[in-house]
């Protein structure tokens, strides 16, 4: 597993300046952002220090620690037995246990609050049932750290499941037939092998799933608890100190960054592809009777409460409003969806795999380096983002327009502010990560001898790419395509502030209605998100299936 | 890869869309899309003029006006606090409108002095009390309910939410900070659970009896009586309406409120569609639809509202709200009122 890669081909430059001019552009917000914080806000930090920053920090790595748990045990569990083992309903949930993540987790918050709160069907139906009154009783508090946790997990666990299920499914078989033959058995060959191998991929679905948990601002605001993002927001806006601000957001990076860096640090020189070319059939593990029903409860668990339960109530609220909500509008709304979705999609998936191959062919620290800043959007929440593409556009245009006016008379106005092209970049900026990620751990499979094989066979190396590569990690490829897609479909806070005139979606119609505490109304608008988001999640599980190599 | 790029120029048609026509009004609006559209339907319908809107948080639209500057396309902005109006016009994206009708209609304390902003609806924040456990009789003033006696009985939400941050805001420009914190200080210590939730739920838990007092907007409430849905309906039954301070300073009160843009390029259009928000058609549009009360004098509110009896507004101008906005923020971050 550990050797140290040679590299006898030099990144042809354009290609090497390609990748630090890209990473450069994409860093524009996060860097707009952290320009504040060299402003000086000395007497605010004082009053945070004072008296909220504590809860910040605390809330905040309190709800990472145990999202990460919750979507480690949730994803990798579920992904083990889906891959490798053999019980009743496992094709079923092989695609069933992505649907979660079509539900965004503001829609969940409000959802399960809607049936779990003090006031909801549930404890109101325990009251009548045992003729209790408030304080009779204890009853988990819904909006609380521990419920955002919760729901945070519910709805992230599928990045883990999808990146780890796609590492079980690529890895081959041989390694864990040696440690077989070794006599390790069905635990041992997961716990020493199968998961050390997948590492990566399982690395990578996690700090998908953390940084979005940091980045969150609708659960969190609605539970009322105050975490780093609702801290940015109060400074920002409410305190009207965007240094202070910047500097909270900056801290709170630092936290992604620190924990990336350790785990890169813990792997070092630690290497994942495998050495063997040969591909066959996975041979499951088959499953009889209490383990059967063990691995089935598993794996119904996430489902039913990630998907199944909250779903249930809003067929049976949009049921209710059906008839006032579903119009002409309506359809509209879905596809304006579907096309920036899809066109992000597209374009994050391209630039990654650009930054990702760049990285591979030369790894110089520059390079890696620049791979690293462009992916760094994903842990900063979405306004955040929105305001640091919304002060550059609107500064190059500005400059564009006083320039003609001086020059020819002529005002240009705003060119790309406020246009779906300043949107799909935010998009872009924000969502590079989880296109990044995914493919860097589908890349990292892949042993460099085959790099060296074509290229000393004549290749070029974008030929190695579209030749060699992108057929060996489809899988890869599609995944992060899907989880783009699904990602912009739910995105809200930049999809808010930089839309153009009379542009909505589903997602901003679902959360308008939400937030005006009119659940029932938001209902269609949310279940349209999560259908819209399953069908390309069965169709993608379906090819994901079929990518491993050798299948066929 | 021509059909992707196809795709991309159809999806940019809306952008270039609203530059085509002749007539029309570019709006930056806080309110949701649902709360304000039929109206501006109505507006279009009866003059011809366009309306392209484009909804978001106050916060962030003022960002996007004062970073587009004088090239930005907005002609108007519209949001549901005083406060961020007055923000605005500090960041100085806002121009002063000269308007009779405006003047005329809207009562001095719900504009601006010099006419960057006007109010369009007024939205009230009286205490709202569970019939079944709170005499009428023991309440009085905003000021008693930091009295022990109320101890875990007061519901509220956080203090992230702007309607709290004018409330304290109100309370600072009329009873300083001193007075204020004290009597924040003894709020937060008779809230019946940590803040959490929108003013719905809060009448929800008072409604359940997890408390016995909500603090919320009437609209909320108004809505919940009118709900499609029973469990709402029989929430809402259960709570009344207390006005409280009406032997001094007034019920807490904002306003959704609109301001001409300094970029502004229609603004003939623009004053066209202010004046229509305050005809009376628009304004009894907003009390019967949104439950909200009607800023010009004379204008019947809903019956759901009438229930309610009248009221005594606090007096104070509302830019008082945007002068003290961060001062309150602090406040509430000091009494640990989260």
């Amino acid at each position: 597993m550990t050797n140290s890669l040679a590299r006898p081909f030099r990144l042809p430059s354009p290609w090497r300046a390609g990748v630090i001019l890209v990473a450069l552009v994409l860093a524009l917000p996060v860097l707009t952002v952290f320009g504040f914080v060299f402003q000086p806000a000395g007497e605010v930090w004082r009053h945070l220090a004072d008296t909220v920053l504590k809860d910040y920090v605390f809330n905040s790595a309190l709800l990472l620690l145990g999202v990460g748990l919750g979507t480690l045990f949730g994803g990798v569990s579920s992904a083990w037995l889906c891959s490798m083992c053999q019980f009743p309903g496992r094709r079923v949930f092989e695609w069933a246990l992505l649907l979660p993540m079509a539900m965004p987790a503001y829609i969940i918050a409000y959802t399960y609050t809607g049936m779990l709160d003090f006031a909801g069907p549930v404890q109101t139906g325990l009251r009548d049932w045992f003729g209790w009154s408030y304080g009779d009783y204890w009853f988990p508090q819904i909006r609380s750290l521990g419920g955002a946790i919760v729901m945070l997990s519910l709805v992230l666990y599928p990045y883990v499941y999808l990146l780890a299920r796609a590492a079980f499914l690529e890895q081959s078989i041989c390694v864990l037939e040696v440690g077989r033959t070794l006599g390790a058995g069905a635990w041992t060959g997961f716990f020493r092998i199968a998961l050390p191998l997948a590492r990566p991929a399982v690395i990578a679905g996690l700090s998908l799933a953390l940084m979005e948990a940091l980045a969150d601002y609708g659960t969190v605001q609605y539970f009322g608890v105050a975490t780093f993002t609702t801290g940015i927001f109060r400074t920002w806006f409410g305190l009207g100190d965007a240094a202070a601000a910047a500097q909270l957001a900056a801290l709170m990076m630092s936290f992604v960054f620190i924990l990336i860096v350790l785990e890169r640090w813990s792997r070092r020189q630690a290497r994942y592809h495998h050495t063997s070319g040969r591909y066959r059939h996975l041979p499951r593990y088959q499953l009889r009777g209490w383990r059967a029903v063990a691995a089935f409860g598993l794996c119904l668990l996430p489902l039913l409460f990630g998907f199944l339960l909250p779903a249930g109530q809003l067929l049976a609220w949009a049921a209710q409003t059906a008839e006032r909500t579903l119009d002409a509008e309506f359809l509209r709304l879905v596809w304006n969806s579907l096309g920036l979705a899809g066109a992000a999609a597209l374009l994050a998936v391209l630039l990654g795999l650009f930054m990702a191959y760049g990285k591979r062919l030369r790894g110089s620290y520059g390079v890696a380096a620049a791979v690293r800043v462009a992916g760094m959007g994903y842990a900063v929440p979405g306004t955040v983002i929105a305001v640091g593409v919304l002060i550059p556009f609107a500064w190059i245009d500005n400059r564009i327009d006083a320039w003609m006016r001086a020059s020819f008379d002529i005002s240009t106005g705003l060119l790309l502010s406020g246009t779906l092209v300043a949107l799909l970049f935010a998009y872009t900026v924000r969502f590079l990560a989880v296109s990044l990620q995914t493919v860097e751990a589908g890349l990292g499979k892949i042993k460099p001898s085959m790099d060296d094989a074509a290229r000393s066979l004549g290749l070029p190396p974008n030929q190695v790419l579209a030749r060699i590569h992108m057929p060996i990690m489809r899988g890869s490829l599609l995944t992060a395509l899907l989880l783009v897609f699904v990602d912009v479909l739910k995105e809200l806070p930049a999809t808010l502030i930089l839309r153009p005139f009379n542009f909505n979606t589903l997602a901003v119609r679902a959360f308008e209605l939400a937030s005006d505490e009119r659940l029932a109304e938001s209902a269609t608008a949310a279940l349209a998100i999560v259908l819209v988001g399953i069908i390309p999640v069965i169709l993608l599980s379906r090819s994901i299936t079929r990518a491993r190599p050798g299948h066929e | 890869m021509k059909t992707v790029l196809f795709s991309i120029l159809l999806l940019l048609m809306p952008v270039f869309g609203p530059f085509a026509l002749a007539a029309e009004v570019n709006l930056y609006s806080a309110r949701q899309e649902a709360l304000i559209k039929p109206l501006l339907d109505r507006f279009t319908e009866q003059t011809g003029i366009q309306v392209n809107m484009v909804s978001a948080k106050d916060d962030t639209l003022i960002k996007r006006l004062e970073s587009e500057g004088r090239n930005s396309p907005a002609d108007l902005l519209l949001t549901a606090d005083a406060g961020r109006l007055h923000r605005a016009r500090e960041l100085g994206v806002l121009a002063p409108v000269e308007s009779t009708t405006l003047e005329q209609r809207i009562p001095a304390s719900y504009r601006d002095p010099e006419g960057h902003w006007f109010g369009l609806s007024l939205r009230a924040r009286p205490i709202l009390y569970a019939r079944d456990r709170v005499d009428p009789e023991q309440l009085s003033t905003y000021a008693d309910l930091a009295d022990p006696r109320w101890k875990g009985r007061i519901c509220i939400r956080s203090s992230s939410n702007i309607y709290n941050q004018s409330l304290v805001a109100a309370r600072i420009a009329t009873h300083g900070e001193a007075e204020t914190e004290a009597w924040a200080r003894g709020l937060v210590g008779n809230f019946a659970r940590p803040p959490q939730g929108g003013d719905r739920d809060q009448i929800k838990a008072a409604a359940a009896g997890q408390c016995d007092i909500a603090i919320a907007n009437t609209y909320y409430l108004a809505a919940m009586l009118n709900d499609s849905q029973e469990s709402e309906r029989a929430s809402a039954e259960r709570l009344a309406v207390f006005w409280p301070d009406q032997d001094g300073s007034g019920v807490h009160v904002n306003v959704s409120g609109i301001g001409l843009t300094t970029a502004a390029r229609n603004r003939e259009q623009a004053l066209r569609l202010m004046e229509f928000l305050v005809s009376d058609e628009a304004q009894r549009w907003y009390a019967d639809t949104n439950h909200e009360y009607p800023v010009v004098e004379g204008i019947e509110p809903s019956d759901t509202l009438k229930a309610w009896g009248p009221f005594k507004p606090d007096g104070i101008n509302l830019s008082e709200l945007g002068r003290y906005n961060a001062d309150a923020l602090r406040l509430m971050d000091r009494v640990g009122w989260r």
